[in-house]
C-alpha cells in the first residue's frame, strides 16, 4: 500500500471528538458515521442532521466572459438564473458523458460559483483551463472554503436561531449571502437529502464555530451529526444520482434520467451534439429504481437478469448503488438496464452471491419527502 | 469494547463457546462495532457441514458486505431463524441474543488453536 496523506476539512478536529468512524474518500479523511447510519438517516428524516461537506470543490468564474463560459460548459440553462439562485446541471465531454454533476451558483451576470465533487474538483478546473473563454477568469476557491449542510424538516426552525434574516426569503435553489454566527456565509436552500435545508458556505476559520453553534441550537429538536454513510442512504431513497455510481465516464444525463437538467434547445454546450444524436437514435439503457422482493442487498457491480435461470441470454444490466434504507425498511437500488426490460413493475433478478433474488422495477424517489417548511412567526 | 473471559475467539472476529464437543459461535463487540448498524445476515442451513477458516455465511452492514469465517469444522446443529429475522441484534447484544450457529464439532483438539480474550485484545490493539 502507498502512503498517502488524507485531506483533512477544518472539522476534522470535532469530528474526533464526536467520536466519528473516519474513512478515506476521494483522497479525504471523512467521517462516515458517528456511530449509527439509522439514526443519523431517521434524524435528517423526522427533524434534522448535520453534515460537513467542506471536501466539495468551489470554483469560481468571473469576468465578461463567465456566462459565456458556464453556459458552454454545462448542461441547464445558465440564462434563466439572477443573482442568488442556483442550478443542478452536469459537465459533459464532446461525447456526451459525464465529467461531474455540479450545482451552478449565480453571483451577478459576471460571477459564477460552481460546487463539484471532491473526486471531480481537480478534472473539473484542467478541463476548464482547456477550454477557454475570453473574459473569463477562474478561481479555485476549494481549499479556503468550508462547506456545512443542515438537513431536515426542522432545519428553518434551527437556522432561524442564529440568524438575523427572514430566512423564508429564500426559497429552493436560492441562496443569500448574510452574515451567520458572526461570519460572513452564503447560505444555499439546497440539499442532497431530499429533505428541506441549507447548505451554507463559509469560510475554513468559521466552520467548527459554526458547527458547534448549530449543534447548540439544535439540541432540542434531536440535531445530531450526520456522516457519509447517511447522505449516501438519504440521497437513494430519494433516487438521486451518485457521482461514480450512476453518473460515470460511460453514461449520459439521458441514460441517468437527467433530461430534465438538459437544455437541448438553447444555447451549444460541450456534449449537446452528442445528445441530441442519441434522442434520435433512441436510447439503449436506462436507469432503474428497484425494490428487492426476495432476501438480500444489492450491491454496485451486481448482475441484473429478466430470469430466474440468471442464463447468459437474460442478462440486462447492472446495479450501481443497493442500501437497506433505513426510512422505508426496504432493500431498494438503482441500476442500468435495457431499455424495453426498464418498465416500472417488470420482475428481474439480481445476483447476490450466485443467488437470484427477484426485484420489481419501481417509482422513483422511493421515499416521498415532506414538503418544504414555510416560517412560521411565534406567538 | 467487551471481550467476555469464558468464550475463545479467531482473527476473523468469531467468538466461541465451548460445551464439551458442541459450540455456539458469534461476532465479537469489535466486528459489530467496525461493521455499523447490521441489516442482513445469510447463515448455512441446519444439518450443512461447515469448515474451518471457509466461508459459512453473510452479514451486511447499511454500506459494507462481510464474510463470516467458520472457526471450527462440524456440523450445524442449531441456527438463530430469529437473528436471521433481526439481525440488528447482532450490534445491541453480540454475546447474547446474536448468537449465530451451534456446531457439533468434528475434532475438539481443533479448539486449542483458538485465542483467549486477553490475546485477542492484543490482537486487535495490534489490527487497530
Amino acid at each position: 500500500m502507498t502512503f498517502m496523506t488524507l485531506k483533512r476539512t477544518p472539522l476534522y478536529r470535532a469530528h474526533i471528538d464526536s467520536g466519528a468512524k473516519m474513512v478515506e474518500f476521494a483522497g479525504w479523511d471523512m467521517p462516515v458515521h458517528y456511530g449509527s447510519v439509522i439514526k443519523e438517516h431517521l434524524a435528517v428524516r423526522s427533524t434534522c442532521g448535520l453534515f460537513d461537506v467542506s471536501h466539495m470543490g468551489e470554483i469560481e468564474i468571473s469576468g465578461t466572459g463567465a456566462f459565456n463560459l458556464v453556459q458552454r460548459l454545462t448542461t441547464n440553462d445558465v440564462k434563466k438564473l439572477d443573482w442568488g439562485d442556483s442550478q443542478y446541471s452536469i459537465i459533459l465531454r464532446p461525447d456526451g458523458t459525464a465529467i461531474d454533476d455540479v450545482i451552478v451558483y449565480c453571483h451577478g451576470p459576471e460571477k459564477y460559483i460552481i460546487c463539484t465533487n471532491a473526486s471531480n474538483t481537480g478534472n473539473i478546473l484542467s478541463w476548464i483551463k482547456d477550454h477557454p473563454m475570453r473574459g473569463s477568469n477562474v478561481l479555485d476557491r476549494s481549499d479556503e472554503t468550508a462547506l456545512i449542510a443542515l438537513q431536515g424538516p426542522d432545519s428553518m426552525e434551527v437556522l432561524s436561531r442564529i440568524v438575523d434574516i427572514d430566512l423564508s426569503v429564500v426559497d429552493r435553489f436560492m441562496f443569500i449571502r448574510t452574515e451567520v454566527n458572526g461570519a460572513d456565509a452564503i447560505v444555499s436552500r439546497t440539499g442532497y437529502t431530499g429533505e428541506d435545508g441549507y447548505e451554507i458556505f463559509l469560510g475554513n476559520k468559521d466552520a467548527e464555530p459554526l458547527w458547534d453553534a448549530l449543534l447548540k441550537a439544535g439540541r432540542a429538536n434531536g440535531l445530531i451529526p450526520a456522516g457519509l454513510g447517511a447522505r449516501d442512504t438519504l440521497r437513494l431513497d430519494m433516487g438521486y444520482p451518485l457521482y461514480g455510481s450512476e453518473l460515470t465516464s460511460e453514461t449520459t444525463p439521458l441514460d441517468a434520467n437527467l433530461k430534465w437538467v438538459v437544455d437541448l434547445k438553447g444555447d451549444d454546450f460541450i456534449g449537446r451534439d452528442a445528445l441530441l444524436k442519441q434522442v434520435e437514435a433512441g436510447p439503449k439503457k436506462k436507469l432503474v429504481g428497484f425494490t428487492l422482493t426476495g432476501r438480500g442487498i444489492a450491491r454496485p457491480f451486481h448482475k441484473i437478469y429478466s430470469d430466474y435461470s440468471m442464463a447468459e441470454g437474460s442478462l440486462i444490466g447492472e446495479v450501481t448503488s443497493g442500501t437497506q434504507s433505513p426510512s422505508l425498511k426496504l432493500s431498494i437500488g438503482m441500476g442500468y438496464v435495457d431499455i424495453e426490460k426498464s418498465k416500472r413493475g417488470s420482475e428481474i433478478f439480481i445476483d447476490i452471491r450466485g443467488r437470484a433474488v427477484p426485484a420489481i422495477v419501481t417509482r422513483m424517489p422511493f421515499y416521498k419527502a415532506k414538503p418544504v417548511a414555510k416560517f412560521k412567526i411565534d406567538d | 469494547m467487551e471481550h467476555p473471559e469464558n468464550l475463545k475467539y479467531t482473527k476473523e472476529h468469531e467468538w466461541i463457546l465451548i460445551e464439551g464437543e458442541s459450540v455456539t459461535v458469534g461476532i465479537t463487540d469489535y466486528a459489530q462495532d467496525s461493521l455499523g448498524d447490521v441489516v442482513y445476515l445469510e447463515l448455512p442451513d441446519e444439518g450443512d457441514t461447515i469448515t474451518s477458516g471457509e466461508p459459512f455465511g453473510v452479514v451486511e452492514s447499511v454500506k459494507a458486505v462481510s464474510d463470516l469465517f467458520a472457526p471450527v469444522t462440524g456440523t450445524v446443529s442449531e441456527v438463530n431463524d430469529a437473528l436471521v429475522d433481526g439481525p440488528e441484534d447482532i450490534n445491541d447484544d453480540p454475546y447474547g441474543e446474536a448468537w449465530m450457529l451451534k456446531i457439533d464439532l468434528d475434532d475438539v483438539a481443533e479448539l486449542d488453536g483458538l485465542m483467549s480474550s486477553a490475546d485477542y485484545e492484543a490482537y486487535i490493539a495490534e489490527e487497530a
